[in-house]
């Protein structure tokens, strides 16, 4: 039996000789047969006639024998793919513009999809991962829900705990990387002991950290990201045991991470060393600087784990009056590591999903109109006798190609796509979003293209089979291509340009209010002038700046040699940049007011004499610091207008004195309340700050800020040259402009409107295009009535009239659906929006308007050709 | 057509086998003529389903063929039959023979009537 099978397979190869071995064969039979008829008496011509009727026709036993040689379904389905693919190439205009449909949307849902997948789907490279979560403390006061933890709480929090089987705690930190050209800046992440045992990972070369390597008396021990170890050694297996200089320290290299592994919260990290919490804000409850990641005891909830760690806040909070005001922040892992993309991507995705249907009813309604125009042939050759199976097969057969050359097409350019997007990505954010290392067409995504294919497959071979078995074939035959299957079909399509219509009017209402978004908050007062001013963050090794002398005089130096630089206008110096976080806070107590340890928590920013006016902040009442401001003279501060108004609301707040939580305390006069600079991301409103001068809180690493006489970014380079010309152990980095740390902060604002803006363009040239063949096609089916019309003495203007008011109807129509699908929409993405509301009515209407101009013109091709029908030709055609 | 055709294919191919297993190689037209003849000319073979089923038995391995020449000089392909296709042609003798034995009782007249 398998045996035959092959053989027919194989059979189905063209073969001339099998063929000329059959004819010889048949012509053989006959020969004999016609010796044997003359032999009885017949003459030629009978003989051979008689041959072949007992045959039963030559052909025919041909055909029977082809059949049985080869695999008939098989054989049909070849000859039904190249049919179709003949006939698709006859028809250029349908065919690409049904295949070039087909891929936009299956690119542009795939790509999305792959990113979906990096960031939310695929499993994290830990073991169990679902059991992982991150703990933070939750301070309201300072609206920061999932804020760093400080190493006394961390230790408490492990200790008292019933509800983990292990909690460890992590940093992201910069490292200067001693190499023999001198301080080179690298990144890196401080650990608990316990880290990568918590998470289930093991090193791929080494060993992991021991328990209680993480203490001040052990030695310094470090493990590499895998990249890292690529990079800069070489991949070689001895780098085991070889010491690494990070921030002065001697480390040694015990291990290396996997490849697949990464942990963007702390990302990007080359270098993981264990914590040593020795430093000063390591000792102290207030000072919070540590991420918690735990893994849950089998059985317990994020719930029950999240209630026993608040009960633990709440005795901390009794027993330190720091504590005051912390409660405790639980959320899964994954929640952690991509949870604030999740509303993006699920929003693009649901707008590439949107602008696929919009492209699949397009091709449909595409395949209606060629079906339509193809009842004719249908007819014919349903009447030469093809079965109405073969008929169906036929179309099923002219989808499936469609289909097939669409995916392999939107396939090839959705992993092209995905790269593209990656790149458009700011390095440093990327750096951020590790788990998008191995973006790609893997299993899932590969599968999830398969569906889409397989959905638009169904959906192809149905439409035409579908009015197929609508109309009928033998009317269709005897009386051309009219009758009333063609408004059958102008019913059907008009509903499916109804739902382009109203589903480019939701892509383009998410399209506007993203982009009104964008502008809203890329127009955002940060009470700054962003351009032309420059920064990069400065680190110098603590062995020779830890002292505020030496950082005040590194400082005055980095000051004067830049100022001196040609095209410079002026230097400040800052703890932190602006739009960078509300982070970095301190404590303080307002003098000559009773305080029972209040929580005052606010952003303290440690700031040059020249910070203020380099940036062009606005000055509403007394003065700046000056450069003779120094731990030799009263301390002073500067505060902005949310403090005034949250501390000092109708009160004159120069000349009042602040403390931090010291006894006694040191009294801070504040000499000037400055205009609110936007400290954290754009989206957040203003918060109470700090400002102290850099030379009564100095520090060996900080921030430069310089303004610039021309474009800024050419200075760059020089800049940094300056400042290790002071001292080639001092490392610079993160050289970047004002303006582009400004649009980072607007990333995925900017990225969401850009690629929405994207698929709402596409959106609204294919709904047009559904609208313009419904239209045409109309045109097209009512030539002859039209000519009636005019023959009778319609005026060209009335046949304008009659065609406009039917685009115009499906149009209204589609606007008023899609109107109320946008807002119902628009809701649901309103945590994405910033400064608009859902119903924002400027941006629906204008997209209404846009909708419509763009439909009238769609409509006016078409209804021009009506108007210029010629009656007689009209008439006189078919 | 459609039923009597399904009957006749089971049958078609045991006559041809037992015609080659008694008349040794055999070209096609030979074949149908002495399956005519056997039957008394009662069958009414249409010779063109002879072929199909030929290709059939040497898809299957029951016969091979191989031309040669015929008894009045034309070129035919002959076919003779193969061990598996000796052993196939007793098995469906052996059913045959069993079938139309049950089918025989049951349409001969009763000899029973209890």
């Amino acid at each position: 039996m398998l045996r035959a099978w092959m053989l027919r397979l194989a059979g189905m190869l063209p073969n001339a000789e099998r063929e000329r071995e059959l004819a010889d064969e048949i012509e053989g039979h006959l020969q004999m047969h016609i010796d044997d008829n003359i032999r009885r008496g017949m003459t030629p011509e009978l003989a051979r006639r008689d041959a072949i009727l007992k045959l039963g026709g030559v052909e025919s036993t041909k055909q029977a024998y082809r059949e049985r040689r080869t695999v008939p379904f098989l054989e049909n389905l070849l000859r039904d793919v190249r049919f179709a693919i003949r006939q698709l190439r006859k028809n250029p205009g349908f065919t690409s513009t049904a295949i070039v449909m087909l891929a936009l949307g299956m690119c542009a849902s795939v790509a999305i999809f792959a990113f979906v997948d990096a960031a939310l789907i695929k499993p994290l490279p830990y073991r169990n991962p679902a059991r992982l979560v991150g703990v933070y403390e939750n301070v309201p006061l300072i609206q920061c829900p999932q804020c760093p933890l400080s190493y006394p709480d961390y230790l408490d929090w492990k200790k008292l705990n019933t509800v983990f089987s292990s909690l460890d705690a992590y940093e992201h930190t910069g490292a200067s990387l001693s190499t023999p050209t001198g301080a080179q800046p690298a990144s890196g992440a401080r650990v608990t002991d316990g880290f990568f045992r918590t998470l289930g990972v093991t090193p791929v070369l080494g060993r992991d950290f021991y328990a209680g390597e993480d203490l001040p008396s052990a030695p310094r021990a470090v493990i590499l990201s895998y990249a890292v170890w690529q990079q800069r050694y070489g991949g070689k297996a001895d780098i085991l045991g070889r010491t690494v200089t990070l921030n002065g320290a001697p480390n040694t290299v015990i291990g290396v991470l996997p490849r697949e592994f990464h942990f963007a919260p702390a990302e990007p990290a080359e270098f993981w060393t264990t914590l040593h919490a020795a430093s000063e804000c390591d000792l102290r409850r207030s000072c919070h600087s540590l991420l918690g990641v735990a893994r849950l005891k089998d059985g317990v909830s994020v719930q029950t784990a999240l209630a026993n760690v608040t009960s633990i806040a709440q005795q901390l909070e009794k027993q330190y009056p720091e504590n005051r005001g912390q409660g405790a922040g639980l959320i899964t892992l994954s929640e952690a590591i991509s949870g604030n993309i999740r509303p993006i991507l699920l929003l693009l995705l649901s707008g590439a999903g949107l602008l696929l249907l919009i492209a699949s009813v397009n091709v449909a309604s595409l395949l209606l109109v060629r079906s339509e125009s193809r009842k004719r042939e249908i007819a014919v050759r349903s009447a030469l006798g093809a079965g109405r199976g073969r008929l169906v097969s036929q179309f099923v057969t002219e989808g499936l190609v469609l289909v097939a050359a669409g995916s392999a097409l939107g396939l090839v350019s959705a992993v092209w796509v995905m790269q593209l997007l990656t790149r458009l990505i700011p390095a440093n954010m990327l750096a951020r979003m590790s788990f998008l290392d191995d973006l790609g067409l893997n299993v899932r995504v590969v599968a999830f293209a398969g569906v889409i294919a397989l959905v638009a497959a169904v959906l192809f071979s149905l439409t035409p089979t579908l009015h197929f078995s609508l109309s009928e074939t033998r009317g269709a035959l005897a009386e051309g291509s009219r009758g009333s299957a063609g408004n059958t079909w102008r019913r059907l399509g008009s509903k499916l340009v109804v739902l382009e219509l109203a589903t480019a009017m939701v892509l383009l209402v998410g399209a506007g209010l993203l982009g009104r978004s964008l502008y809203r908050l890329l127009h955002v007062d940060i009470g700054l002038r962003p351009d032309r001013l420059i920064t990069m963050f400065v680190a110098a090794p603590d062995a020779n700046y830890g002292k505020d002398v030496q950082a005040i005089a590194l400082e005055r130096q980095v000051v004067s040699r830049i100022e001196s630089l040609p095209g410079v206008k002026s230097v400040g110096i800052s703890s932190d940049l602006p739009v960078n976080g509300w982070g970095d806070t301190t404590w303080l107590r307002i003098l000559g007011r009773p305080w029972h340890g209040e929580h005052n928590e606010m952003p303290e920013r440690d700031v040059s004499s020249g910070y203020f006016t380099t940036l062009g902040a606005t000055l509403l009442g007394g003065r700046y610091f000056t450069e003779a401001e120094d731990a030799s003279k009263p301390r002073v501060a500067i505060i902005n207008q949310a403090f005034v108004r949250q501390y000092f609301p109708g009160e004159d707040a120069i000349g009042k004195q602040l403390s931090f939580l010291s006894d006694p305390p040191k009294p801070i006069e504040i000499v000037g309340i400055v205009e609110d600079i936007k400290e954290g991301p754009l989206d957040t409103t203003n918060r109470p700050v700090l400002y102290i001068p850099f030379n009564q809180s100095a520090g060996n690493y900080f921030n430069v800020v310089v303004r610039t006489l021309q474009s800024g970014p050419s200075l760059l380079p020089t800049v940094a040259a300056t400042i290790h010309q002071i001292d080639p152990g001092i490392v610079t980095g993160g050289e970047t402009t004002m303006s582009a740390l400004i649009n980072e902060s607007a990333y995925l604002h900017r990225s969401s409107a850009w690629l929405v803006g994207g698929f709402a363009a596409l959106a609204l040239l294919l709904g047009v295009v559904g609208l313009y063949g419904v239209v045409a096609y109309s045109v097209s089916q009512r030539t002859r009535e039209i000519g009636v019309r005019m023959a009778l003495g319609a005026q060209r203007s009335s046949v304008y009239r009659l065609i406009l008011k039917e685009a115009g109807w499906l149009t209204a129509v589609g606007i008023a659906v899609g109107l109320a699908c946008a807002v119902a929409a628009a809701t649901l993405m309103r945590g994405l929006l910033f400064g608009v509301r859902s119903w924002d009515v400027p941006t629906l209407a204008a997209v209404a308007a846009v909708l419509a101009v763009a439909a009238l013109l769609a409509s006016y091709i078409p209804a021009r050709r009506a108007a210029s029908i010629s009656p007689v030709e009209a008439l006189r055609a078919e | 057509m459609g039923d009597k055709a399904d009957v006749w294919q089971g049958t078609l191919a045991l006559m041809v086998l037992k015609t080659i297993e008694a008349l040794g190689p055999l070209h096609g037209y030979g074949i149908a003529r002495r399956i005519e003849q056997t039957s008394g000319n009662l069958l009414s073979l249409n010779y063109g389903t002879l072929y199909p089923a030929l290709l059939k038995l040497e898809q299957e391995g029951s016969i091979a063929s191989e031309w040669g020449v015929s008894e009045n000089n034309r070129k035919a392909k002959f076919y003779k039959l193969t061990r598996a296709g000796r052993k196939q042609l007793q098995n469906e003798t052996r059913n045959w023979e069993q079938t139309t034995a049950i089918l025989a009782r049951f349409l001969s007249p009763s000899e029973d009537p209890a």
